[in-house]
């Protein structure tokens, strides 16, 4: 990391860029919107946020969608067409790919297995239970893909939902 | 009771700036505030629960070499500490309380199987959950 980047001030308030990721996962955050959360050039937003978090905010925000999604499909009886647009997907289609990629199956099998899974975490607070079922994103969807598939011209599809 | 957890510590990127947050907008009260040269110890206590302190400290030499403080106020800036809970009867009451004083809140609050919780930060990045217990 640079130096710039490692001054607590400009941490706190890129965290906050990430709180409100947190608090709106299902809204559109284009970086000129998180960079001015952060108050910080939009040039130097995404560079700063991936150096303090680890991935970039778009992929950060991914993250988030899908643990959203997941905790919907587990907790609710929601249709899976309303969970994509609650989460912030614009088509069905999109989500339903996107989910697979991430978590390695579709959104329909993952409430069927939750439905016979037991639970035992009723002890720890729901709003940190659904953290730790946040998908680990290391790499861009689209090379996930790419990996996964074991093809060496994959597409070039954006990750962004 | 006499035995039991006394005290747990929080960093914080500012002692005073912590000591405003904890009392005036939290409602905490002062339990310890000594100082020795540049050493701080400050200690802070919910109202309602006179057996536990809250410490509130700087990562700071002579305590940690110089590397390391800086490396601590980077994660405690970057939310990376472990998570606090405050239980409250009411959530959505202190929310409004609270939000109203300019706690910095992450999360506004939300009913999960019936516990309602919120979530807050205090000035250093520190993430706080506020959970109202099932009745």
């Amino acid at each position: 990391m640079t130096s710039a980047s490692r001054d607590p001030e400009l941490l706190r308030r890129l965290l906050r860029a990430k709180d409100r990721m947190d608090a709106a996962s299902q809204e559109e955050w284009p970086v000129r919107r998180l960079a001015r959360v952060s108050g910080v050039s939009e040039a130097h937003f995404a560079r700063s946020f991936k150096e303090a978090f680890g991935l970039p905010p778009h992929r950060y925000l991914l993250t988030r969608r899908i643990e959203r999604a997941k905790a919907l499909l587990r907790d609710t009886t929601s249709p899976i067409t309303d969970i994509a647009f609650q989460t912030g997907w614009k088509s069905l289609g999109s989500f339903g790919r996107t989910f697979r990629d991430v978590t390695g199956e579709s959104p329909g099998e993952l409430r069927a297995r939750e439905k016979t899974a037991p639970h035992e975490l009723e002890r720890v607070p729901g709003c940190f239970l659904s953290a730790a079922h946040r998908p680990d994103l290391v790499i861009a969807v689209s090379e996930k893909r790419r990996q996964d598939a074991g093809v060496i011209n994959g597409s070039k599809e954006k990750e962004v939902p | 009771m006499s035995q039991g957890v006394a005290v747990v510590g929080l960093y914080v990127r500012d002692q005073e700036e912590a000591l405003q947050f904890y009392v005036e907008k939290l409602g905490f009260r002062v339990h310890t505030d000594a100082r020795n040269g540049d050493y701080r110890w400050l200690t802070v206590q919910h109202p309602d629960q006179p057996s536990f302190q809250l410490g509130l400290f700087t990562p700071e030499s002579p305590m940690l070499d110089a590397a390391t403080a800086k490396t601590l106020r980077e994660i405690v800036a970057k939310g990376a500490m472990p998570p606090l809970v405050l239980v409250v009867d009411d959530c959505r009451a202190a929310y409004d309380r609270l939000r109203g004083r300019g706690v910095e809140f992450t999360q506004e609050p939300v009913d999960r199987y019936g516990a309602v919780d919120a979530g807050f930060r205090d000035p250093s990045g520190n993430g706080w959950k506020m959970i109202e217990a099932r009745s």
